[in-house]
């Protein structure tokens, strides 16, 4: 198989599964008792005329079939409807919460792999030794431990030092700097960021360790030892290069657990990102935007993924043959 | 008749050989060892500890938020209801959930895998497809939303989870009975005119059961996990205690700012330690049923977690299982 084939196989999967996700998100909302309708001719002496003038406007009274292809139509417009809760535009509720997601997610994706991938080297070097035990028992535990569990733990344990809840202080300044909101900001950033980043990071140390563990096994080790290079170099500059590859899909295969994290985390230091949006979604019944969310993180998931499989290609050109 | 009196005895015979086997699997196995006691104990403290709970889970029976004393060995939740009775009754909620998700996962992962490796061809395309699908979205985001759309209970929360866990079993198990298949002993019982059905039963399935065993103990883990990650978020019932609710209703109900930690900790190390436990059985038997990994350098003594078992067990990277079965076929 051709680079350009593996390529338009990869992006025309990525598309069939945006696709899947939309559909399944469509029908999905359609099991629900009750549509739109329903919710606001929800007054008292709401006359049938009016009913049916608010279904024709919804376009309820079409088949499931032409409101799907509304809805898709729509989606390409940008317009996820309408937020239940506060009137406004979904897109632009999780435009802002997206903002404020990201920031966090990067930050704590970056802390987990520097220290995934420290950790995980060092204990591949010294494997079977008392460091290596000690590495490898914690990672674990972090990995075992419930990403809220730790959030709480946080916020109690830090909760008289650092700011534990929403993204800025509203109280401290009448008219702050941008040099002041930016502090202030990273401020309230630091225990969701650690939160996710120590959820994170003990899964990474334990794939850099077994993939630096294979990558010892090889020949081309043996060759190096051989030769009387120093061990230092041979860990640094040929086993990690040779163990770089499963490394750098790791960001992007662990998208799931990150976005998961994200929202636990959110939710615990109520962060108002997308999680947040989705939990206050849930509790509100808030459908519009608990389908925009969804749809919204699906995608990003896919492109990351594809993404990861452009740059699998350009790492190892094997995975093409 | 004496056909029948000979199977009952080959088959005591096989059930000792059995048991043999496992127990030396267990002395064998350290870390199996302690994994299982973990496991055991908690299933323990759940199902019959719950039943000597000293207090109520529902009338409060001190004060609010009050510390570890001698009366409520971990405090007190928010309206007084006392901590450790909840952990209690909370575990067997959590378990409950855990293992009857597992057990939908895996029924689910190991028809679609055995189908699926057996047939081969447009089957396996169809079903491998899907499988990837599922792979890609992420678990926790979809289980939220099917789960506000159905209404929180604890059948919706069972089947939610165990609907989305399926699929790094499917893969591992597609791959083993691609091997089977071209054994040659399936092959002959196929030339003598077993049929598919037949072939399936009596010599591709009994032969992943370990298998199956292993993904189910690390599914348990990745359930409760999900678990305790929906109830928290206030997906699940909310008539029922789990470990998950006691975290949510820690967080929703301020014990935080009361510096209460101990309707915070408990419930979240129980959870950590079963995970833990299922874990480490769970990846055992894996290793056990994995030679390539009793390989000296890829072996290490102590917490024997390696890639495939460990990547199993995180269940929500199963996609770099995808990539090394691409790579093998």
């Amino acid at each position: 198989m051709r680079r350009i084939d593996y390529v338009i196989k990869r992006t025309a999967s990525a598309i069939l599964t945006v696709f899947a996700a939309i559909t399944v998100n469509f029908f999905l909302f359609r099991v629900l008792p009750g549509n739109a309708v329903t919710g606001i001719a929800h007054v008292p002496n709401a006359t049938p005329q009016l009913r049916r003038a608010l279904t024709t406007e919804f376009g309820l009274d079409k088949s499931k079939w032409d409101q799907y292809l509304a809805y898709l139509n729509q989606l390409l417009h940008g317009n996820l409807g309408i937020s239940f809760a506060n009137q406004q535009s979904v897109t632009s509720n999780l435009r802002s919460a997206l903002l404020n997601t990201i920031p966090v997610v990067l930050v704590a994706t970056i802390i987990s792999l520097l220290l995934g991938v420290g950790v995980g080297v060092l204990s591949a070097w010294k494997r079977g030794s008392f460091t290596d035990h000690a590495l490898t028992t914690t990672a674990v535990a972090t990995y075992a431990f419930p990403t809220q569990w730790i959030a709480l733990l946080l916020l109690i344990g830090f909760s008289s030092v650092l700011p534990t809840a929403g993204s800025q202080d509203v109280f401290s300044l009448v008219e702050p700097s941008m040099w002041q909101q930016i502090v202030d900001y990273s401020r309230h950033m630091i225990l969701p960021a650690t939160t996710l980043a120590l959820t994170l990071y003990g899964g990474n140390a334990i794939v850099v360790r077994s993939a630096m563990l294979e990558t010892l096994g090889e020949d081309y080790i043996l060759t190096a030892r051989a030769k009387g290079m120093r061990q230092r170099r041979i860990v640094i500059r040929h086993a990690l290069r040779g163990a770089m590859l499963p490394v750098t899909t790791l960001i992007t295969l662990s998208l799931g657990t990150i976005v998961a994290g994200a929202i636990l985390v959110e939710v615990v230091f109520s962060w108002p990102g997308v999680g947040e949006a989705l939990y206050d979604a849930v509790k509100h019944r808030d459908y519009p935007v608990l389908q925009g969310g969804f749809l919204v993180l699906i995608v990003s998931v896919v492109f990351f993924n594809f993404v990861a499989d452009l740059l699998y290609v350009r790492l190892d050109p094997r995975v093409v043959e | 008749m004496s056909s029948s009196v000979l199977n009952a005895e080959t088959v005591t015979a096989s059930n000792t050989v059995r048991r043999v086997r496992i127990v030396r699997f267990l002395r064998d196995h350290k870390p199996a060892l302690i994994g299982l006691i973990i496991l055991v104990f908690f299933v323990g403290i759940a199902f019959v500890g719950s039943l000597f709970a000293p207090y109520s889970v529902t009338a409060s029976s001190g004060p609010i938020y009050a510390a570890p004393s001698g009366a409520h060995w971990l405090g007190t939740d928010d309206i007084g209801v006392d901590m450790f009775s909840l952990v209690l009754h909370g575990g067997r909620t959590s378990l409950i959930v855990g293992g009857a998700a597992a057990a939908v996962a895996i029924a689910i992962g190991g028809v679609v895998g055995v189908l699926s490796g057996y047939f081969g061809g447009a089957v396996d395309m169809i079903l491998m497809r899907i499988t990837d699908y599922f792979l890609v979205i992420p678990d926790l985001v979809l289980m939220i939303v099917v789960a506000a759309v159905w209404g929180p209970s604890l059948t919706h929360t069972i089947l939610v989870i165990g609907l989305l866990l399926w699929t790094s079993t499917a893969r591992v198990v597609r791959a083993q009975v691609k091997t089977l298949r071209e054994r040659a002993y399936v092959r002959r019982a196929r030339s003598v005119g077993a049929s598919h059905v037949s072939v399936m039963a009596r010599h591709i399935v009994p032969q992943i059961g370990p298998l199956l065993v292993a993904n189910t103990v690390i599914t348990i883990a990745v359930a409760i996990f999900d678990e305790s990650a929906l109830a928290f978020l206030g997906l699940s019932d909310p008539n029922k205690v789990s470990w998950g609710t006691i975290l949510e209703h820690a967080n929703d109900r301020t014990a935080a700012s009361n510096g209460a930690w101990w309707a915070v900790v408990p419930a979240g190390a129980c959870i950590a330690a079963v995970v833990i436990g299922c874990y480490l059985l769970g990846s055992a038997i894996e290793d056990a049923l994995n030679p390539r990994l009793a390989v000296s350098h890829l072996a290490a003594k102590g917490w024997r977690l390696r890639s495939t078992a460990t990547l199993s067990a995180m269940g929500r990277l199963g996609v770099t299982r995808r990539r090394n079965s691409e790579r093998d076929t």
